[in-house]
């Protein structure tokens, strides 16, 4: 019975395997390509090498008043790193602020290690040939999330109140080109060149994209963070430069992991 | 506006039970200014991107919310002949180089805080669209223009309606995803000649 069932069910893959490949296109086996070398890549992430250095800085006493992040509450409790990236961004009350990773990460490394805002805020995103710590510690804490749906909270107003902002900037074309998010990220099985672009609107493909990020890009040898993600987006819009942990990434980020609700923590994934 | 707004609602509300869902939404929809004030404190002027790019048009204002929802067809029209109304044509012929077309539509660079100013703005035409089939590495976001001229015919009312397309794309579709390369002063009028050519000339490759 089972063993029939078995046969069946084999038959039917083989049946709907044979019809994809009798109407898939050109374009079908060229996607197929990009996730085989997608899955080559990610059997060997270097992103592992970001997350032991971001390990070894949480727990290193760093900064003016010589103390580890360990203390640092990422809104789990003072300490607790499993998870807590899943649920950011999220309103911490000792700010009375809506954060991030990014800026939860500055306001610890101010209020416990000692660090002036401008010192925390400095060099978020590597250079050719040069580290930084904002990149590891990102690294290490999303990795501590790896397995965990993304489970984010508009309970609190102020919760809200940023989901509502990022939408509205999610939707806000601006600039040279009037290009806003919504021009790339807003429909279906659309691509620049031979990119594929997630519909960031729909929740499906929220998921799949949210979740992969932060990211270790091919291109470029280095970890990237959603908010290296949303910055390099904006420049590509013609806008000014986003600035580091600025309220308008931090509304975007909300928007986009409340998209995304649900989907699986996969970050740091691997990126071409 | 929210300390306006909820007055009213409070004075015609006498029972909580029936403002509740009004209570709970109204305080939710940032307003357009509420989102400039964010969208200003969050964003610095990097090389030729200066803030005044954050401001946005009539067009850019209406084609805001059409994610949200669709433009009236009134609204679209109207948006359609206004745009129209900007083309500025040039003196004498339409089409230019069609090889000089072709880079420009090779060329992605151009009014980003990290190009170049003094560098001419390419068009990326590739990025969106199929056009000589040497290209393969073509984007969908907007129609295939493989021989486009071949067969629409290499009328001059067509090369008029395609310079303008390029000029302003939102004269024939508003709020559309292309860039209005003449309107905002991305192309020059020549570049803008050449990639008529490279549509519209039949001895481009676009028309092979």
């Amino acid at each position: 019975m089972r063993t029939a069932r078995a046969i069946a069910a084999a038959a039917a893959a083989g049946l709907a395997l044979a019809a994809s490949v009798a109407t898939g296109e050109q374009k079908d086996s060229t996607a197929q390509e990009i996730e085989k070398y997608r899955a080559a890549l990610a059997e060997d992430n270097p992103a592992e090498l970001w997350e032991a250095r971001g390990e070894a800085l949480w727990k290193e006493k760093r900064g003016p008043k010589h103390v580890s992040l360990e203390a640092c509450d990422l809104g789990l409790g003072p300490g607790v790193v499993k998870g807590a990236y899943a649920a950011m961004p999220r309103y911490f009350e000792d700010t009375g602020k809506v954060e991030d990773l990014e800026s939860r990460l500055v306001t610890c490394m101010v209020a416990l290690q000692g660090f002036t805002p401008e010192q925390a805020k400095k060099n978020p995103f590597a250079g050719p040939g040069q580290k930084v710590p904002m990149d590891a510690l990102v690294a290490y804490v999303s990795s501590e999330s790896r397995g965990i749906p993304v489970h984010v909270s508009l309970a609190h107003p102020k919760e809200r109140e940023a989901y509502e902002m990022g939408k509205k900037i999610f939707f806000y074309r601006g600039a040279t080109h009037d290009f806003g998010c919504v021009t790339c990220h807003g429909a279906n099985d659309k691509r620049i060149r031979l990119q594929d672009l997630p519909n960031l609107t729909d929740p499906a493909q929220a998921r799949k994209a949210y979740t992969s990020w932060p990211a270790y890009r091919v291109s470029q040898g280095e970890v990237r963070s959603m908010q290296w993600r949303l910055n390099d987006c904006f420049r590509q819009q013609r806008f000014p430069e986003l600035e580091f942990v600025s309220p308008a990434s931090i509304a975007l980020s909300m928007y986009l992991a409340k998209t995304a609700e649900g989907g699986v923590m996969s970050a740091p994934a691997v990126k071409r | 506006m929210s300390a306006r707004r909820l007055v009213p609602v409070l004075g015609l509300c006498g029972l909580a039970v029936a403002c509740t869902s009004v209570m709970q939404r109204e305080p939710a929809e940032p307003s357009p200014a509420q989102v400039k004030a964010v969208l200003a404190s969050s964003f610095q002027a990097k090389g030729q991107a200066k803030l005044d790019r954050l401001d946005q048009d009539e067009l850019q204002k209406a084609c805001s919310h059409a994610g949200e929802k669709p433009l009236s067809p009134e609204a679209a029209h109207r948006i359609q002949a206004e745009e129209l109304a900007t083309v500025r044509y040039p003196q004498g012929g339409l089409l230019g180089d069609w090889k000089a077309g072709e880079k420009i539509a090779q060329t992605g660079t151009g009014k980003q805080y990290n190009d170049d100013p003094s560098q001419p703005s390419g068009g990326n035409c590739y990025a969106c669209h199929q056009l000589a089939p040497g290209e393969v590495a073509y984007g969908n976001m907007g129609p295939s223009l493989y021989r486009f001229g071949a067969t629409r015919g290499y009328t001059p009312e067509m090369q008029k309606y395609v310079y303008a397309k390029v000029y302003d794309s939102n004269a024939f579709t508003a709020c559309s995803n292309m860039p209005r390369f003449g309107h905002m002063g991305i192309l020059t009028e020549q570049q803008i000649k050449d990639v008529v050519a490279l549509v519209m000339d039949p001895k481009s490759p676009v028309n092979q």
